[in-house]
């Protein structure tokens, strides 16, 4: 009854703020802490891989951007539900939020891959299956930012997008098993597989603390961006309704 | 320290961490824009519904 009552409270874009005002100082503090012992643990602590060498350190970004790249996609579709389904009023707003978040986190998997690969494969980039669909990730993300700033009515835009975003989603499958579905030169799943990961703990660890901490990096900037977002639309609600006021009524 | 390929490592903690702070910067920059917005709005008078009410019941209008 009490966390039915919490949804429903979240429903309204002012409690939403004041609650996201509240948690925000909080979350930064712990968020950059954890982040940053995971990297210290990472460029300092792990040793060095007995075939990579040092650049396995270029792993400790790249795979927790990677992961955020795919949850924020997710968490994306999981608003376009919320808002075709249940006309949940701050589900696009949560989507429009996370897009340019997910772009940049999809961007740093993508240069960090790059400069992992050169040293690594002997080439900045290949055409296979799973760096192309990380690049098809980026692109749809860009697309959704184009989409929402194309269609001024942000409730016809939302529509547009959310169907557009469930179609999209395909391509998360799609780019979780690419290593598994056809010859890539990126490795295989090495932390998330059946039987274990097969990542060294001296190494695991410093990751899943770095992706961590990178998560609620993510997640304190979707709550910024998504407060950002509440205040942009009343805005636009303020300036029709100024507009349809006659001229000295204001 | 960070053997041959230093280079590479640095440039990836460097770019990411480049990419990060343009985007804190773009979040805090924007929410500055939307609030003095809002608030320009509010000063000639133009408010929402509830908040009219609030103002209109604060000044015994209600």
């Amino acid at each position: 009854m009490n966390s039915a009552m919490a949804i429903i409270d979240l429903a309204n874009p002012t409690r939403f703020i004041a609650l996201a005002d509240r948690v925000l100082p909080i979350l930064w503090v712990v968020a950059v802490l954890v982040l940053g012992v995971g990297l210290y643990l990472g460029l300092f602590v792990a040793p060095p891989d007995y075939q990579q060498g040092e650049t396995v350190r270029i792993m400790f970004i790249h795979v927790p951007a990677a992961w955020l790249s795919m949850f924020g996609y997710g968490l994306m579709a999981a608003s376009a539900l919320g808002t075709l389904v249940w006309r949940h009023p701050l589900a696009d707003v949560a989507a429009r939020a996370i897009a340019p978040i997910g772009a940049a986190f999809t961007l740093i998997a993508l240069v960090t891959g790059s400069l992992w690969g050169k040293p690594m494969w002997g080439t900045w980039w290949e055409w296979d299956a799973r760096l192309t669909s990380v690049l098809v990730l980026f692109l749809m993300y860009l697309g959704l930012i184009a989409l929402w700033n194309a269609i001024d009515d942000p409730n016809k835009a939302g529509r547009v997008a959310a169907v557009l975003i469930l179609v999209g989603s395909v391509n998360i499958p799609i780019i979780k098993f690419s290593v598994d579905w056809w010859n890539t030169l990126h490795q295989g799943a090495s932390v998330f597989r059946m039987g274990g990961s097969t990542i060294d703990a001296s190494m695991l660890y410093p990751l899943l603390i770095s992706a961590l901490g990178a998560t609620l990096v993510f997640i304190a900037l979707v709550l910024m961006a998504m407060k950002n977002e509440i205040l942009r639309r009343r805005i636009r609600a303020l300036r029709l309704v100024a507009a349809s006021q006659p001229v000295g009524a204001a | 320290m960070l053997g041959d390929h230093a280079g590479f490592i640095l440039a990836a903690y460097g770019l990411s961490a480049l990419i990060v702070v343009a985007l804190v910067v773009w979040v805090v920059l924007d929410g500055r824009t939307q609030r003095r917005r809002l608030a320009d709005l509010e000063a000639r008078g133009i408010r929402r519904r509830s908040r009219r009410i609030e103002s209109g019941a604060g000044e015994g209008r209600g």
